[in-house]
């Protein structure tokens, strides 16, 4: 695999990561920035996602690049059964860096392989979403001054959430507390335990949403609870509604507290929160693009100083 | 060297290799590992023998080959407390338990139907997370399989 290419949080040290949210950070001062004159990029979407496509063509777009590829695989010959091998060798004569999402788990480690250009990965299956986590990670970051000793609680599908699993490994860098509130079916899997165990890291399980524990917070990751994942629906019946975050419950929370969200949020914040100066799920996504800016600079390897 | 009655048995071979203390359910995927059934040596294979440290068990001696270590080394997937000794002369020149290599090329299939190895026509790559445990973690989606989940490809 070529180095400069980000498959996974755990590709980039603890060093890189800081050196992502400082560049994050520059291009947050001034988003616009002709870097990419001259240069064509491939965002190609194995799978629909227009969140994280539209925040990578922006980013693309404001550093002056041009952007080739395609939304929908459903339009490309992987329909007539080309292989993802084929397709990735066939576009990397074009461009000279790859953005794809794709529906398979390991697609974009395989395509890192294969490639000859680098490659970013915008979601693999249920596996990989670094840039989501780099934004998480700037959103913390940016608000709370520090990465270092914060209490980090996660809420709601601690089991299948992609983006708590990997925010979890990019936040042991920096000691922080965790507290996991789930229902029993959702809970943190025991591989991610047994991880915070080996590095020393303390964490808290709580199947109740209370006031107490939102209180010890500084950030709040909300995830959604989603119906398919439960195999008892009687269960679900039960639980949907007990992981939601209302204005009420932030009443006693610390000052410094903010409520993040990967988004879509469907009923786990209620819209009462959203005018409080805590919610924060919102900027988090605008925070995407110069986190994703400063992805883009860092593998291709062109340094933003001021 | 002194060799006891069950080891003069194995001895038997001129030259090659005897793989001992294979479990009995695992003799057959043994076979297809090593490629044994496409080979033209002699082989002669035997199951459900008695052993005291694995109950049932199964032995396979080939003779005049010698295997690659991290051929051999995959052995320990499906057995990992095989024996193997070497013969030449009718002598046991070489004794040697195997153990898991670090990690695992194109021998077994990921487990999680969602991997990419599984829809791609590619080798598959394996970490060796708990040797003691036969644990191992895709090298594409991340996912841990246990022994039980293995699948030789």
């Amino acid at each position: 695999m070529r180095k400069e290419s980000l498959v996974s949080i755990t590709d980039y040290s603890k060093d890189e990561i800081l050196e992502v949210l400082e560049t994050a950070k520059l291009f947050e001062a001034n988003p616009n920035r002709r870097v990419l004159e001259g240069k064509v990029i491939a965002t190609l979407f194995f799978e629909p996602s227009t969140r994280t496509r539209l925040s990578f063509e922006t980013a693309v777009n404001r550093l002056g690049g041009r952007i080739i590829g395609f939304s929908d695989a459903s339009t490309t010959s992987s329909t007539k059964g080309e292989t993802l091998k084929d397709t990735i060798i066939m576009v990397s004569n074009y461009v000279d860096l790859i953005i794809m999402r794709h529906y398979l788990d390991g697609a974009a480690r395989y395509a890192s392989e294969v490639s000859p250009k680098p490659i970013i990965n915008a979601g693999d299956g249920s596996n990989q979403h670094p840039s989501q986590t780099l934004l998480d990670l700037y959103s913390i970051y940016k608000t709370q001054g520090t990465l270092e000793n914060l209490n980090i609680t996660m809420v709601g599908d601690l089991k299948y959430g992609r983006t708590v699993h990997s925010l979890l490994m990019a936040m042991s860098h920096f000691h922080p507390t965790f507290h996991f509130v789930a229902p029993e079916e959702l809970k943190m899997p025991d591989e991610y335990k047994v991880y915070c165990d080996k590095l020393g890291i303390p964490y808290e399980e709580h199947r109740d949403f209370t006031e107490d524990i939102i209180d010890r917070a500084d950030i709040l990751y909300m995830t959604r609870v989603q119906r398919e994942r439960f195999t008892d629906l009687m269960e679900y019946e039960k639980v949907k509604n007990v992981y939601t975050l209302r204005n009420a419950m932030l009443a006693g929370s610390k000052p410094n507290l903010r409520i993040l969200h990967p988004l879509p949020r469907v009923n786990e914040i209620a819209y009462d929160v959203d005018d409080n100066p805590k919610a924060y799920y919102f900027e988090q996504a605008k925070n995407g693009l110069y986190t994703r800016q400063a992805i883009i600079c860092k593998v291709l390897g062109i340094k933003i100083t001021d | 060297m002194e060799l006891s009655d069950k080891e003069l048995k194995v001895a038997a071979l001129e030259n090659g290799t005897v793989i001992d203390r294979i479990p009995s359910d695992q003799l057959f995927k043994v076979v297809s590992l090593l490629h044994l059934d496409t080979m033209d040596k002699s082989i002669t294979i035997g199951n459900n023998l008695y052993s005291h440290k694995i109950g049932k068990k199964g032995i396979i001696k080939i003779a005049d080959t010698f295997f690659k270590e991290e051929d051999i080394d995959k052995i320990a997937i499906l057995a990992p407390k095989a024996k193997i000794n070497i013969i030449k002369d009718y002598q046991v020149v070489h004794k040697q338990e195997v153990s898991l290599p670090d990690q695992l090329h194109d021998i077994i299939r990921c487990a999680n139907p969602k991997c990419i190895t599984n829809n791609e026509p590619m080798a598959t790559k394996f970490d060796v997370i708990d040797k003691e445990n036969v644990t191992v973690k895709c090298c594409y989606c991340e996912q841990a399989i246990s022994k039980e989940q293995i699948k030789i490809k």
